[in-house]
This record gives structure tokens, C-alpha cells and sequence, in this order.
């Protein structure tokens, strides 16, 4: 499968700027989007399209989305890869932070991804892509707002892979553990990747072509089927 | 409402064949206040509208990209109906079932109905359709008593035969791209019983059956033709002819019975199975060698039936698409195009005797063949004419768009080609296909200059288009 026409948002940094650069190396006609336009200029070097756009101002996405198609002359790929993880701290009840979260994470998704799925529905084709999280397979005491965001898109994902697929969409979550970007501000984690291994390993996932939703990367699987599996009462008395 | 450009629902919409489907902005409007105001909303966000019934056009008529697709059949209600003179006052979503439910009980039938009972009364107006009675009543457009029509330069008009002459016929079959019509009063049919009385006949050649045509055209008040278009050889055009007659007088003993509404309900299954489940058990079934074995014997049917007459009510002749709920999905994914091609009666039997013969030399058979008898009208791009038609199915295998659309167009352009050399017409309801050029030759520059100046003056800022009008027209 070549991926010759693809949107990523949120790829001013992180994950959704290391999958443009590797689309646009492997021949593809990138568009990004991104809330500031110098990081989008850096990650763009010049050769890909650029649109400054924050995904919390709702009523800008389906004429952005219109003007993108027109000016690649189509699409075949969209990448959704904006997220926000604002830190907690113990004791921290926060809302706007996840009021925040939400409208990032999930809202920006869906105003994106359903413009997306109804094109590639009536093309009976296209890629439709999802960064999603390991965060969002159980309620961590951690990040409550996060949790609850990923789990949302991971829903909603599904979700889009049970009602599109039959129509020749191909669905994808991809769901990495913990990647080496500002989103973690540095910190040295276990399993840790960098950014182009994740961005490696989820074009991989979407080349597939099965609608598949993975882990990225994918030893979290396992990790993550015990973490789904560990009963309530041991669960939350973990820290992590 | 605030901004449709920025707020208003997608919706992926198709055209009844589903061969094309496009993803756009949908709204549907409740009354004429509403339509006002989409139209206010739609220019000043610089959007193009589109206007959609019921979707029952098989091509792209009532889809368009990059815009809102209007749909009106929230606008359902019969404004005012007279059961002394038959004249019905309705809005534009109105179908033609909720018109005949109206109606029935109180002895009258709609004069023309298509195939299908779905279809709103505007879209058979804005693409002018015709019934099985086209060479004795005429096309939808001959009902109408008036229609008032909404364009985008901000006008309210009422068309008629005496009031704005040259819009009326311009907007009946004007394809919805001169403005929204808003409201539709029209003549409908006395009629005796809720019954018909209908002949099956067969022909054993194309020619047989264009004799039983000519043969039952003096005195049928319906008549349509099937073929079985996988025949060949002596055999070509081999199919069964229907003539139907009203009742009069007292030929139906109890007409109140068959007048009764729920009485010409269709059956709710069929061969045993529910019917809503019948397009999947069609569906592993509809490739060629089923369906020419399924065409082989319904002729051999025919044969046997031939001379049968025997009652059956209008719900049950007129609407044949209607038995099968859903049986476009039996096509696949791909879906399929119907095309329909009209001849004048002068050299018809050749014109589509070559017509059968190149899809069979393509081998690209339609699964079913449907004829026709019309009479030529007036209306400015009307497909009418004083002639025949053969409406063809044609199943799409191949979802990736660029190849069927290479054979299809292939296969359709060489068909265009000979319908045009016969002077012959297409009808957009049932396109899919059709070129700028072909339309063109087809309709005459004339007419097509005639109907773009109307289109300026009513929509002086090209506000109104569709999948259809891009493609045949340019915009």
C-alpha cells in the first residue's frame, strides 16, 4: 500500500511530526497542521503543506478540512495525532485542564476524523488514523482527564472501525506506550522509544491495511492485557 | 441557524445506483422559512446548494460535492386536496405514496407515476418523469396545474401554463437548478375500481415485440415492456409485453373494497422469505450466468402466459421497484447505473436492435431490459419524444473507481453514440454516464443556451448546481 496523499494533525512535534517527515520520505504529499506555524515550518523543511490551526476552534475544522482536500487534490490518508497531557499533581482537581483534554483529545478528534470517514466512506477507501494511548485501557490515579480522554478515542475508534470498514476504510488505533517527547518532558521511562520508532511501527500498522488497532510498542500488548485483567481492589493501590 | 460552511452535518449520500456517492453537508428544512434562510446562509458562506427528494434518481442528480444537499422531504405535507375535482395541493417532499394513500379512498389515482412510489413530487417534477402510460397521458410536467418555484435571486414564482410560460417549461425536468419549488398543485385521475386489467403477452423477437406494442396502442391505458437482453441471435430482444386498462362502470363489482387503501398494499413476503431480507438472498445470484438462466425463464414464463389476463391493483402493476425492499444492495458494493435511451419511433426497431446487440458484443449485458412507448412534449430539456425507450441495468463490479469507469464509459459512449446518430435523447434521472458532447448532440445547443440564460437570470450567482450539472454541464 503507498500512502500518496495524507493529512496529519497535530504534527508540530512529536509522534504526528516524526510520521510526516517519514510520509513525506517515503513519497507521499504531506499536509500538516498544527497550532503554531514555526514549528510547522521546521517540521515541514519546505516540502510539505503547512495550516496553523488550534483543533479547540471547532467551527474552523470542515473548511480547513475542504481547503487541505482541494489543495492535495485529494486525500487517501488522515492522521490524528494532537494530544495534550497537562501534569497532575496529587491532590490537583483541575478542570479546565480537562475540560482542555477533552476538547484536544477527543473533540478535535472527532471533528476531524468524521469529516474524514464520511470522504473516505463514499470513496470506499482511505486511512483513517488515530493516536490513541496504552493511558486509555484502565483509569490510572495519575491522570484521571487523560484516562478518560484516551479511552474516549479508543472508543470512538472502534467505534468508526465497526461502522466504516465494511466500506474499504481502513481504521487504525494506534495506541503507544511511553515515547520520547515533550508530552513526558524528558523524563527516562521503561520501554521508553523515540518518536521515529513510534512513527515507524504505526505506518507499519496502517500498511497493513487491516483495520487493526496495536500497540506501538508492541510488547505493550502484553502489559497491557495484564493491566486490563488486575482486579479493581489491587489496582488501586498502584501508583502508577 | 449560524454558519452552514462551518456547522451544518455531513451526510455520505448516493445516487439510487450507488455507483456514485460523494460525502457533502446535508440540512433539511421544515417549511419555506427555512429554505429562505439556507439560501440566505448558503450565499453568504459561498456555498452551492443542491436540491434532493428521496434520492431515487440513479445517477447524480441529487448529490453534490463541496456544498449542502437540500433535502426536502421534510416538506411533506398535502396543503389542501379537492376529491370533487381532483386537484391536489402538496409540498414539495410529498411522495408519490403519500399521494395515492391520500387519494385512493376517495376514487382518483395520480395520472403518471413512475416505477417506484418513493420518489417526492418535486423531484418527479424537476426531472419530469414519465409512467408506463407516457404515449397516452404524457410526462409528469402534463399534470401540473402550477408550481411555485423559489430562486436564489429572491423570487417567489408561480409557473403555469398561462403564468411565466417560458419557466415552466424550462423548470419541469429543469433538474432542480433553477430554484426550489415550494409548491405543487396538480390534476390526478378519476378512477372506477382500485383495479386494472392487465394481459400479459409475449414476443418472440424484438420485432414481435414492437408489433405487440403497435399492436395494443390504440386502446391500452398502460404498456410496458420487458426483454430478456442476454438473448440473441434470432431471439434478440425476446420479452413479455404488459397491457393494462382501467376498470369502468360496474366492471369491478365492489369497488369500494378495492379502493380500500390497505388493500393495495404489496404482499410482505415473498416465496416464503420476508421481504426485507430478500436483496440478500438475491445478492450471491446477480452474476451473469444466474441472471440469464433467471431471464431464459422468465421468457419461458411469458411463453406459457401468453393471452393471461387477470386483475391486479395500480399499487401492484405501476410499482414493480417497490416489491423488493432494498434490492439495489443486491448489486454489491459497486452498485450498478441504469441508462436509459429514447429513439424516435422512425427507424426505433433497428436503433435498438443495435443497441442490445453492441452490450452483448462488449459483453456487458444489462440484467434487465424495460420498454417503453412515449409521445414528444414541450418542456425545454425534455428526454420525451414521439418514440421508444429501452431503460437498461448495468451492474458495477470493480469498486476502484478508474477501472469501471473505463468500461462503463466505453461500453456507454458507443451506445451514445448510436442513439445520437438515431436523433435520439437520454433522460438524467437515469445517467450517470452522459458527456458534455453527448448531451449536447442529444439535447441541441440551442436549447441547452436557452436553458443556461434562464439559469442566469434566476440564479444570476450560480448558486444552485449538482453532482450532474458539473458533470454535463460544466457547473
Amino acid at each position: 500500500m503507498q500512502i500518496k496523499k495524507a493529512i496529519v494533525v497535530g504534527a508540530s512535534s512529536g509522534i504526528g511530526a516524526s510520521i510526516a517527515r517519514q510520509l513525506l520520505a517515503e513519497g507521499a504529499d504531506v499536509a500538516i497542521v498544527g497550532r503554531r506555524q514555526a514549528q510547522l515550518d521546521e517540521v515541514a523543511a519546505g516540502k510539505m503543506r503547512t495550516y496553523a490551526h488550534d483543533v479547540e476552534h471547532a467551527a474552523e475544522i470542515a473548511p480547513l478540512w475542504e481547503r487541505i482536500v482541494a489543495d492535495l487534490g485529494g486525500i487517501d490518508t488522515i492522521v490524528y495525532a494532537a494530544g495534550v497531557m497537562p501534569s497532575f499533581e496529587e491532590h490537583e482537581y483541575d478542570f479546565a485542564k480537562d475540560q482542555q483534554m477533552l476538547a484536544v483529545n477527543v473533540l478535535g478528534a472527532m471533528a476531524w476524523l468524521g469529516l474524514a470517514a464520511a470522504r473516505f466512506e463514499a470513496q470506499k477507501s482511505g486511512n483513517l488514523v488515530g493516536i490513541s494511548s496504552i493511558a486509555g485501557e484502565r483509569g490510572r490515579r495519575g491522570n484521571p482527564g487523560y484516562c478518560t480522554s484516551k479511552a474516549a478515542l479508543s472508543t470512538y475508534l472502534e467505534a468508526l472501525r465497526n461502522r466504516c470498514s465494511r466500506y474499504g476504510v481502513n481504521v487504525v488505533t494506534i495506541k503507544p506506550g511511553f515515547v520520547d517527547t515533550a508530552m513526558l518532558g524528558g523524563q527516562k521511562l521503561p520501554l521508553m522509544i523515540s518518536p521515529e520508532r513510534a512513527a515507524d511501527e504505526s505506518i507499519a500498522l496502517v500498511k497493513r491495511g487491516t483495520s487493526a488497532s496495536g500497540f506501538v510498542p508492541g510488547i505493550w500488548a502484553i502489559i497491557a492485557l495484564v493491566v486490563r485483567m488486575l482486579p479493581s481492589f489491587i489496582f488501586r493501590r498502584l501508583n502508577f | 441557524m449560524t454558519s452552514l460552511a462551518t456547522s451544518a452535518p455531513w451526510r455520505v449520500l448516493d445516487g439510487f445506483g450507488r455507483a456514485v456517492q460523494v460525502a457533502s453537508r446535508s440540512v433539511k428544512p421544515r417549511d419555506v422559512d427555512e429554505l429562505r434562510a439556507v439560501f440566505a446562509h448558503a450565499a453568504r458562506d459561498g456555498l452551492p446548494l443542491t436540491f434532493r427528494g428521496s434520492g431515487r434518481s440513479y445517477g447524480d442528480a441529487s448529490i453534490g460535492e463541496g456544498g449542502v444537499v437540500v433535502d426536502l422531504t421534510g416538506l411533506d405535507r398535502i396543503n389542501a386536496w379537492d376529491p370533487v375535482t381532483g386537484i391536489v395541493d402538496a409540498q414539495p417532499g410529498v411522495t408519490i405514496e403519500g399521494l395515492w394513500r391520500r387519494i385512493l379512498g376517495d376514487g382518483w389515482w395520480p395520472r403518471v407515476v413512475p416505477g417506484t412510489m418513493r420518489p417526492t413530487l418535486a423531484g418527479c417534477v424537476s426531472m419530469n418523469v414519465h409512467g408506463k402510460n407516457n404515449f397516452r397521458v404524457g410526462a409528469f410536467g402534463d399534470q401540473l396545474e402550477s408550481i411555485d418555484l423559489l430562486s436564489p435571486d429572491g423570487e417567489l414564482r408561480t409557473l403555469s401554463r398561462t403564468e411565466n410560460t417560458e419557466l415552466f417549461r424550462a423548470a419541469v425536468g429543469g433538474l432542480g437548478l433553477l430554484g426550489v419549488i415550494t409548491r405543487i398543485r396538480m390534476r390526478t385521475k378519476k378512477v372506477d375500481s382500485g383495479l386494472m386489467r392487465v394481459r400479459a403477452r409475449s414476443g418472440r423477437s424484438l420485432d414481435e415485440m414492437f408489433d405487440l406494442f403497435e399492436q395494443h396502442l390504440p386502446d391500452a391505458d398502460y404498456l410496458v415492456g420487458w426483454l430478456d437482453c442476454f438473448a440473441s441471435g434470432d431471439d434478440l430482444g425476446r420479452g413479455q409485453l404488459h397491457v393494462a386498462h382501467y376498470l369502468h362502470g360496474d366492471e369491478d363489482r365492489d369497488p369500494s373494497r378495492s379502493l380500500d387503501v390497505d388493500k393495495q398494499d404489496l404482499p410482505s413476503s415473498m416465496f416464503g422469505l420476508p421481504k426485507k431480507h430478500l436483496w440478500r438472498v438475491m445478492r450471491p445470484f446477480l452474476r451473469d450466468p444466474f441472471v440469464q438462466l433467471v431471464n431464459w425463464a422468465k421468457f419461458q414464463k411469458a411463453r406459457i402466459d401468453d393471452g393471461d389476463t387477470y386483475l391486479q391493483s395500480h399499487v401492484a402493476f405501476a410499482f414493480l421497484l417497490d416489491y423488493v425492499p432494498d434490492w439495489r444492495l443486491a448489486y454489491g458494493p459497486g452498485g450498478f447505473i441504469q441508462y436509459q435511451v429514447f429513439v424516435p419511433d422512425e427507424g426505433a426497431r433497428s436503433s435498438l436492435r443495435d443497441v442490445l446487440r453492441i452490450c452483448q458484443e462488449e459483453d456487458f449485458t444489462s440484467y434487465l431490459g424495460v420498454m417503453k412507448r412515449h409521445r414528444a412534449d414541450d418542456y425545454l430539456l425534455t428526454h420525451a419524444l414521439d418514440g421508444w425507450s429501452l431503460a437498461m441495468d448495468f451492474p458495477i463490479r470493480d469498486t476502484s473507481q478508474t477501472r469501471w469507469r473505463e468500461r462503463v464509459a466505453r461500453v456507454t459512449e458507443r451506445l451514445s453514440e448510436r442513439v445520437i446518430a438515431a436523433g435520439g435523447r437520454f433522460y438524467f434521472a437515469k445517467d450517470a454516464v452522459l458527456r458534455p458532447i453527448d448531451v449536447q448532440r442529444a439535447f441541441g445547443a440551442r436549447k441547452l443556451a436557452e436553458f443556461a440564460a434562464i439559469r442566469r437570470r434566476l440564479d444570476p450567482n450560480h448558486q444552485l448546481t449538482s453532482a450532474l450539472a458539473q458533470r454535463v454541464f460544466g457547473g
